[in-house]
């Protein structure tokens, strides 16, 4: 970190020194607490994530050594479910969600032609409350009582009736990764409404902008709603009322509804931008426009739309009526034909291309394969009479781990690469990413493809213990997990080699990129397009 | 051509009337959570979805028996979590008529040595049956207070509507008991009688 610091500071000072204006910028960590400039929140954003990552991945390596053998070894069954509960919150809200808005805001002001984010002032706040939001929910952890063990979905009553005490510190910090995000959002909108580059129009938008604009809708008409539903578990454990406790006559079925209302939307918050990802790079690397612009973009709105009305597929087995199962089954299975749609043009621009395989391409190229296996996965859940037999168990663990592993994960590992020359000015190094993304992908598999056949064979999710049956399969997919988070200390090896020198980056290193952010010189300037550059 | 700083302040009105639009969107959005629950208890009372029953006796209006067919009534009783007053039904099961007016007792005890104040909730299966199960007095309108040592027979009166589907051959009627003591000042049902 300091060397990128260091390589910043030089960036600003060689501006300064260029420029008609000057920034006297305080140094040291003043620097970082007070910026407003879109490319260093955005630096910031990426390391908080990739550091939630870490932090996440340590408990999910905790739930792997449970599972290693059957019956109760390292940690008892209370602490498991505090495991298994902030692994999942911290890889939504600390990793998936932040990396996304550090991208979005590295790369959209340069997309488009902008000088920074509309409103840095309040992009300085979104990024710094987002630290003691996961310090308040860490921090549960070691109360007496221990933190949130309830499921990521905090279920009423488990949350309510059955929750610890250290329930209310779950909710607040809640509301901040909502307020974070929310106000991430409202900057995403506004910049790419009103500071695009004169002739930027709509249809010659990046897709990464384009699928951005759509996720932030989405962000503003969901988080809110995750907002109050957090509200009500809180007001209904300490103050007395009854949303969800039917004693005083309220449903704890109705917390699934408002929760899955905010919650489709909110899986499709963590995958849109990936779309946009990889069709910027696929088309890169394979030295051919993307096929199917504006098909993309309908799909990706169409997408979105569909998202609102399919939530109850997450409630098969509540008890609804026939129509109602019905209806959101084939509500969800519409939404396989935009995704289709996507798969499709991504593979149409392959298509007799001029393809190579460095290392941002080999992420895109595993994500088109590995995120369609799980929307595949996703398919059979959707179908209710076999849902009751999947719901619960491994195989929703494999689908969602599919689609939000090799799928989000992996396209931000693939726009890591991609825009690293710019963001360090430097190559990094072919041999240890190539390492990198190797292991990745074949312990990636080896830890979630198996929790298929676990799931169909009946091994229950969220469990620390489990029947001897599925003992030789949980082993496998235990050293898969091992496997895997080793594996991804190689990134920090060679994000950290590529920001302390290398090879020079080129303005545009990689041959068939297109855009604006490849007119600016590797690394971006601290400060760019402060006119609006031309558009063809 | 504009310079920087023109450019800054044209954006910054526009910036302004977008962000107020979109915080009004989250404002909305944040009430729209909250106005699901009324929401919700209006679209299950209107669809009959989730296995609710009425909580006010419904009038006595004459309805036709019909005698051609009959639908069997389960009786299920449960304790909700830290109540372990005895709490039964006095048949498990029984075949009616429909449009036939039926009487059951449910028996509960207090074991205790504190007064208490207990409070039942019914849920019927399947959800869609449960609009026609009417019910003339259920204990479950109102909240009962046990005395020490108090057992306490209480009675249920209910008809199945004519009119149900032909479908539907056996409703279950679940009741989960509270123990509401220290809640007692809140009317049962407070919010599914609201509208
Ligand atoms: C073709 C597209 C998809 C379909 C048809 C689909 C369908 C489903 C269904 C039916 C379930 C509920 C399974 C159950 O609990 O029994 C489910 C769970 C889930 N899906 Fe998907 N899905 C799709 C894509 C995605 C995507 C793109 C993401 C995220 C990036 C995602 C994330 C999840 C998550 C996180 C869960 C589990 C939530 C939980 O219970 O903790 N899905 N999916
Ligand atoms: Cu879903």
């Amino acid at each position: 970190m300091t060397s990128m610091t260091e390589q910043n500071d030089i960036a600003a000072q060689q501006h300064d020194e260029t420029n008609e204006h000057h920034h006297y910028a305080p140094k040291g960590i003043m620097r970082w607490l007070l910026t407003t400039n879109h490319k260093d929140i955005g630096t910031l954003y990426l390391i908080f994530a990739f550091t939630m990552f870490l932090v996440g991945g340590a408990m999910a390596m905790v739930i792997r050594a449970e599972l290693f053998q059957p019956g109760l070894q390292l940690v008892d069954p209370n602490f498991f479910n505090q495991m298994t509960t902030v692994h999942g919150l911290i890889m939504v809200f600390g990793a998936v969600m932040p990396a996304f808005t550090g991208l979005a805001n590295w790369m959209i002001p340069m997309m488009i032609g902008a000088p920074d984010m509309a409103l840095p002032r309040m992009n300085n706040w979104s990024f710094w409350i987002l630290p003691f939001a996961f310090a308040i929910l860490l921090g549960s952890l070691f109360m007496e009582g221990g933190g949130p063990a309830f499921g990521w979905t905090f279920y009423a009553p488990l949350s309510t009736t059955y929750s610890s005490d250290s329930t209310a510190l779950f909710v607040f910090s809640v509301h901040i990764m909502g307020i974070s995000s929310i106000m991430g959002a409202i900057n995403v909108i506004v910049t790419i409404v009103n500071l695009r580059a004169p002739d930027m129009s709509w249809m010659k938008l990046p897709l990464f902008v384009w699928t951005w604009l759509i996720t932030a809708f989405l962000l503003i008409a969901v988080m809110p709603v995750l907002a109050g539903v957090v509200t009500m578990v809180l007001t209904d454990k300490y103050f007395g009322t009854s949303f969800f406790d039917a004693a005083g006559g309220g449903d704890p079925v109705m917390f699934q509804h408002i929760f899955w209302f905010f919650g489709h939307p909110e899986v499709y918050i963590m995958i849109l931008p990936s779309f946009g990802i990889v069709s910027a790079i696929i088309p890169a690397f394979a030295r051919k426009p993307l096929f199917g612009y504006a098909s993309m973009v309908y799909a990706t709105a169409s997408i979105a739309g569909l998202s609102f009305i399919v939530w109850a597929h997450h409630m098969f087995t509540t008890g609804m009526p026939l129509f109602g199962e019905l209806f959101f089954m084939y509500c969800t299975m519409l939404i396989a034909v935009p995704t289709g749609v996507k798969v499709f043009n991504w593979v149409a621009t392959m298509w007799r291309g001029a393809m190579t395989f460095e290392v941002p391409m080999l992420f895109a190229l595993a994500f088109v394969v590995l995120f369609t296996i799980g929307g595949f996965s996703g398919l059979m859940l959707a179908i209710t009479p076999v849902d009751f037999q999947y719901h619960d168990t491994y195989f929703v663990v494999a689908h969602f781990h599919y689609v939000l592993v090799t799928g989000a994960i992996f396209s931000i590992y693939a726009a890591a690469y991609y825009w690293l020359p710019k963001w360090t000015g430097h190559m990094f190094n072919e041999f240890w990413a190539k390492m990198h993304f190797w292991c990745s992908l074949v312990s990636v598999n080896v830890l979630f493809f198996p929790m298929h056949f676990l799931g169909l064979a009946g091994m229950p999710r969220r469990i620390p213990d489990y029947a001897l049956q599925f003992a030789d399969v949980n082993q496998i997919v235990s050293i898969g997990g091992f496997a895997f988070g080793l594996s991804q200390l190689l990134f920090v090896v060679v994000v950290v080699k590529a920001a302390r020198g290398g090879e020079k980056a080129a303005a545009k290193p990689w041959e068939g990129a297109e855009g604006l952010e490849w007119t600016v010189p590797s690394p971006a300037p601290y400060h760019t397009f402060e006119t609006p550059p031309a558009v063809k | 051509m504009n310079t920087p700083t023109d450019r800054q302040t044209q954006h910054q009105q526009a910036n302004k009337k977008l962000v107020g639009r979109l915080v009004l969107i989250v404002a909305a959005m944040f009430g729209f959570g909250f106005a699901m629950v009324p929401l919700y208890d209006v679209f299950c009372d209107i669809t009959g979805l989730n296995g609710k029953t009425n909580s006010e006796a419904v009038s006595t209006v004459a309805v036709d028996a019909d005698l051609s067919r009959q639908v069997r009534v389960q009786f299920v009783t449960h304790n909700a979590k830290g109540v372990a007053w005895p709490f039964q039904s006095s048949l498990p099961s029984i075949k009616v008529h429909p449009g036939v007016m039926t009487q059951v007792e449910f028996v509960v005890e207090n074991p205790t040595n504190r007064p208490v104040i207990a409070q039942a909730i019914p849920s019927v299966s399947p959800g869609l049956g449960a609009q026609y199960l009417r019910k003339l007095e259920c204990f479950c309108f109102n909240q009962q207070p046990l005395a020490p040592g108090e057992r306490k027979v209480m009675p249920m009166q209910f008809y199945i509507a004519p009119d149900m589907p032909n479908d539907i051959g056996t409703l279950t009627l679940a009741y989960t008991l509270y123990d509401i003591s220290n809640r007692g000042d809140q009317p049962a049902n407070a919010q599914t009688a609201a509208p």
